[in-house]
Formats: C-alpha cells, structure tokens, sequence
C-alpha cells in the first residue's frame, strides 16, 4: 500500500521516461536541409544582437550588468522566468508523452508547475528583500562571508555546469534533426552566441532573449493548438473520440497509466524537481532584475499563468498529434516508427497544421529557446565566480566594479569554451542523469542553506557550511555510487547505492547536517550571527534597506 | 540604515500584526496548494478508475480533464489571491510601518 502510495505520489511529480528527454538523449538521424527554419532563425538572431548591441549601451554598473539595473518589471519578469523554465526539450518532451501515453503527460506536468506557488509563498518577497545579485547575498547575510559564499559559488557552478552539458549536447541532437546542421557546428554556434549576449548585454539582453523567445514560443503553440482545436471545430467531446479511435491504446489514454518500477528512486527524483527549482542559481538571479518585493511577487503570478497556460497548450497539442501525424504516413518510416523519434511529434504537427513555413517557425522558435536557456545559465555561473568568488571571497568586498565585471567577462568566455568542449565530449555519452543530478545538487546544498538562512534563527556558519557540503557531496557520491554511474557507465556489475536519484537521502544530510552543527555551535561568533537574525528578519519582511528599492 | 529603525520596527504592533497575518496567510495558502496536489495523487494511486470515470455516459471527457486542468488554474488563482492582497493590504501596512519608524 505504502509502496504504491509512494510510487504513485513520485510518478505525480514527473516520470523517468520523461525527465530523459529535458536532455534530449538517445541516437538522431540528420535531417535534410531545412532552408525556411534557417532563415527564420538568423532572422531570431539578428535581432536578438541588435538588442545585445542596445543593452551594451545601457550597461554602465554592476548593478546595471547583473540585475539589468532592477529596472525590469514584474511582467517583464514573469515571462522572462516563464522563458527560463520552458526549455524546448520539455516543450517537445511533454507534447511527445501525451502523444504516446495520454493523461500522463498531463499527471506530469502539473508536477513541474506546483513548485511555483509554494515559492511565492515561502521565498521570492525575501529573497528579494534581502538579495542584491546571488543567491549567496542572502544565504550569507548574516554569516560568514568566506565560507559561504564560496560553498554556494561551487553549489551554483556544480549546477551550471551539469545543467549546461546537458543543454548543450541537446542542442546539438535537437539542431541536427530540426535544421541539418551538423553536431559539432551546432554546438559551437550555441556557445558563441550564448557568450555574445552575456558578455556584452549582460542580464538586460539575457531577459530581453528570454522574453522574445518565451512570447514566441507561446504564440507558435497557441497558433498549433487553435488549429487542432479548428480541426474538431472547438469541441473538446470530439477531440478525445477521434483520439482513443486511432491511437493503439484505446480509451487508456483517457486515465493514468504508467509505473515506476522503483518508488524510492522515483520520490527521490520527485523532490529533486520541486525543491531544486527553488535552488537554481538562474532563476533565483532572476528575482534581482525587478525593482522590490511588490514586483517580484508579480513575476511569479505571471510566471505560473504562462507556464501553467503553456502546459494546457502541450496536451492539446499533444492529442491533435495522435489525429493528425500519428494518422499520415508521411511523418513515418518504413518501420511505422515516427520520423526522427517520439519527441518529433510537435514538430510534425506544426508541419500538418501549418505547412512547410510553420515548421520552420518551431524550429527556429526550438532552437531560440536552448538559446535562452544556456544564456541564463552562463550569467549565473559568472555572477558566482565574480560577485561571490572574486569580489566577496578573495577581494573581500573591496574590489572595485570595472575589476569585477571584467572577471565576469573572463569567466563567461571561459564557460562559453567549457560548454562547447564539454559538448563534444559528451556528444555520444548518456547524459539523461544530469539534469536530474543538477536539480538534486540545487535540493541538497543550495535550497537547505538558502532556506534555513532566511527562516531559522539559529542557523550559523558552521552549521550552513558542514552542512551545504555534506548535501553537495552527498548528492554527488550517491549519483556517482547509483546505478547510472557505477553500472551503465563505469561497467560495475553492481550499484553500491541502489537507487536512480539521491535527493531523498542528500536533502535529509544535508537538513540534519546543519541542524546539527548550528545547535552544537557555542562560539562567540555563533552567537553573533543569531543576533543578527533579528534585523535581518526586519528587512525580508519590510524591504528596509533592499536593494533597488529607495532608487524611485 | 542605523540599527536603532530595525529595533523599533521589531518592537512595533504594526510590526507583528503584519508578520503573524503575512505568515499565516502564506502558510494556509501553500497548505492549500499542497493539499489539492496530495489529493489529486492519492486519487491516481488509490482511485485511477475515477479519474478515468466519463463525466456523462456519451461523453469522451473523463472526470481526471477537468480536475488536471483545474489544478493547473488553482495554482495560478492561489498566486492571485496571494498577490492581492500582498500587494495590496500587506503592502500598505508595510508602508505605514516604514513611516512611523523613520518619524
């Protein structure tokens, strides 16, 4: 009973089968030539430059390069998160699970949207209250700046990184299906671009690439999902119908199906999704670009009306593909197989509802999408090393500006020429765990630390740094000791730790770890850092002395 | 900022009132949300015959559309009504707060 309840209440959260295609894994076959999507897509970029050339004018501060001057508004904001958060494998992802298993793929995205809510409630109003730039601003408010923000540097760059690889190596199948490209120019072409935006528009054209890409994502997918509607004329009744007619599984599409075959691996991924989220150096930076509190609590609510509005749209989109492609010869092969894969059926829909011109569109629309996404992830991870490493930990809070903007620059290049590498060393590797290491990494170090710092008195140094560490690393032994790791990769015959995902037990390290060590910890230091709690509370809560908010 | 605003913000009745009424609300709306989640996965674990269930005999819809859909709304309706009044009541505490300290 308990087992079932658990694997039933993980599978509500996402399913594995799923979660591999945020990386977009397994062989691709290189399409032809797709004159139209290129097209579209330079023109995408062009016009995304002109706006980097635009911010790079306005850039002037720190504040200006890494919170885009606190300038964006809460609208703005919403959309530019909603941009970060529908990255374009889960746009095909998702559209491809309905395609094959139904309500499933419904089950699977209300997982992905009911983390927002809670962080609204819980996090945003303080963490923008209290930040500046990082997550590390307010994780170490009142403690010690050395050790933790070098603890949260690593934990967002661990996080970047992972995430990064993945992206990477799915642009470069995504791009050689959609476009004919080859893999190696196409990843190359994501790394200078990503390094374009970042390096000289800094977070201004990072948000503005992020908006125009989220509003041309959602305008494609209301298009699709106004035809496949159009097609049933407007009648949901007739929709489902001829849906259960023609796909092979009947009327199961119509309720939940799909197993987990190990409940513990499958919650422990479960809490990964809603915790990590609120531990993604990208998108918690993304709170620092509006003005104050009242703002911020105006991204999420926008936020979660887009994203959850985007989620409705990939499960009709999702049931017009099992009318329309599943039903026409031409999007399959020899073998009855759809062309180019499962995760393809979005995008030959967009070919039977709007021809050779749409498909196109999509697929310059995919591609601008991976461009968002690695361009936040840059930011964030050179924001960590210049504003938490440089400025704060070696500088010790007396660099001056124009120094760290430039190590900002510096590291960007670096990350550019890391991703890229990465990217062709990982081309054929399986990364589908990485995402799903990312999140667990952002659960057990990040999301603790940043969390306890904001809600619990007693919280000191010592306690966040055991702590954050004993998650970091525990998230990463457990990964390296399961069965992805030891067995498919290094070839052992046997997990040492038996399970897909650590979240579970590295959150619960992680939680204990600094519990511990906080109450254990008599220093007079200790104490200091408990008084300062209290000024510290008056501010999250009022904004007295935030950031940004005395400017107007 | 001198230490001696934060010490009579704390102090302030306003101060409280808007922390013990912010908290509360923040925490009855995220119970909320996390009930409607926890209730909809135990009816896909204990009861998926329900949401596969037609909503009439005739119809193709079944029961799991409307109730998938509607938690995907009901997290954005618990935004608005958080939003609001945060926005809104909150806020203008919040402001009378921040003058009678600065007085």
């Amino acid at each position: 009973m308990i087992r079932r309840l658990l694997a039933t209440l993980a599978f509500g959260v996402f399913a594995p089968a799923v979660w591999a295609a945020d990386a977009l894994t397994g062989e691709v076959q290189k399409q032809p030539l797709n004159v139209a999507a290129i097209l579209m897509f330079v023109a995408f970029v062009g016009a995304t430059l002109c706006i980097t050339y635009w911010a790079s004018k306005r850039n002037k501060t720190a504040a200006d390069y890494y919170s885009a001057g606190g300038r964006i508004t809460g609208f703005q904001n919403g959309l530019a998160i909603a941009g970060d958060y529908m990255s374009a494998a889960s746009f095909l992802g998702i559209s491809a699970l309905v395609f094959t298993s139904g309500y499933d793929g419904l089950i699977y995205s209300i997982g992905f949207l009911v983390g927002w809510p809670i962080i609204l409630f819980l996090i945003a109003e303080r963490l923008r209250n209290l930040g500046k730039y990082t997550f590390a601003d307010v994780a170490s408010y009142r403690l010690g700046q050395k050790e933790i923000r070098t603890l949260s540097a690593s934990g967002s760059l661990v996080v970047v990184a992972f995430y990064l690889i993945a992206q990477m190596v799915g642009a470069g199948k995504l791009i050689q299906l959609l476009f004919g490209l080859d893999y190696h120019v196409a990843v190359i072409l994501v790394g200078i671009l990503m390094c374009l935006y970042v390096l000289f528009g800094g977070m201004l054209a990072t948000t503005w690439v992020q908006i125009i890409k989220a509003v041309l994502l959602l305008s494609g997918a209301s298009f699709m999902a106004l035809m496949v509607m159009k097609h049933v004329n407007f009648d949901f009744n007739a929709l489902f119908s001829e849906a259960i007619k023609v796909h092979p599984k009947g009327e199961a599409i119509m309720s939940p199906g799909g197993l987990v075959k190990d409940p513990i691996s499958a919650f422990s991924l479960g809490l990964a999704l809603m915790f990590g989220t609120a531990g993604l150096p990208h998108i918690l930076m993304r709170f620092f670009t509006v003005s104050d509190a009242k703002e911020a609590r105006k991204s999420v609510l926008y936020a979660t009306g887009f994203i959850g509005y985007f989620y409705i749209l990939t499960f009709i989109i999702g049931f017009g593909a099992i009318l329309l492609v599943s039903t026409n010869p031409d999007f399959k092969d020899a073998a009855g197989a759809l062309i180019g894969g499962n995760n393809m059926a979005a995008v030959h829909l967009a070919d039977a509802v709007g021809g050779s011109v749409f498909l196109g569109f999509i697929s310059a629309v995919a591609f601008a999408t991976i461009l968002a996404v690695v361009a936040g992830l840059t930011l964030a991870g050179a924001s960590a090393v210049s504003h938490d490493l440089y400025a704060s930990v070696i500088k010790k809070g007396k660099a001056n500006e124009k120094d760290e903007i430039r190590v900002s620059k510096i590291t960007t290049i670096a990350l550019a020429v890391l991703a890229i590498g990465l990217g062709i060393l990982f081309e054929s590797q399986n990364i589908a765990f990485m995402v799903g290491l990312a999140f667990s990494i952002a659960a057990s170090c990040n999301f603790p630390v940043l969390l306890l710092s904001m809600y619990w008195k007693k919280l000191t140094t010592r306690g966040a740094m055991i702590g954050g560490w004993l998650g970091l690393i525990s998230a990463v032994a457990l990964m390296i000791l399961g069965p992805t790791i030891w067995v498919q990769i290094l070839g052992h015959e046997k997990a040492i730790y038996p399970y897909e995902y650590p979240a579970l037990f590295s959150m619960i390290i992680a939680f204990v770890g600094i519990w511990f060590f906080s109450i254990t910890d008599k220093s007079k230091a200790a104490d200091d850092e408990r008084a300062l709690f209290f000024p510290q509370f008056v501010r999250s809560q009022t904004g007295l002395g935030a950031s940004g908010a005395v400017s107007h | 900022m001198n230490d001696s605003i934060y010490l009579s913000i704390q102090n302030s009745s306003r101060f409280k009132e808007l922390v013990s009424k912010r908290e509360r609300f923040a925490w009855i709306l995220s119970a909320i949300m996390l009930g409607l989640y926890a209730g909809f996965i135990l009816l896909i674990a204990y009861g998926p015959q329900v949401l596969g269930h037609k909503i009439s005999p005739d119809s193709s819809i079944t029961w799991g559309i409307p109730l998938g859909v509607g938690l995907i709304v009901s997290a954005f309706i618990l935004t608005g009504i958080y939003v609001r009044r945060a926005n809104g009541e909150f806020d203008e505490l919040n402001k009378a707060i921040l003058k009678e300290a600065q007085q």
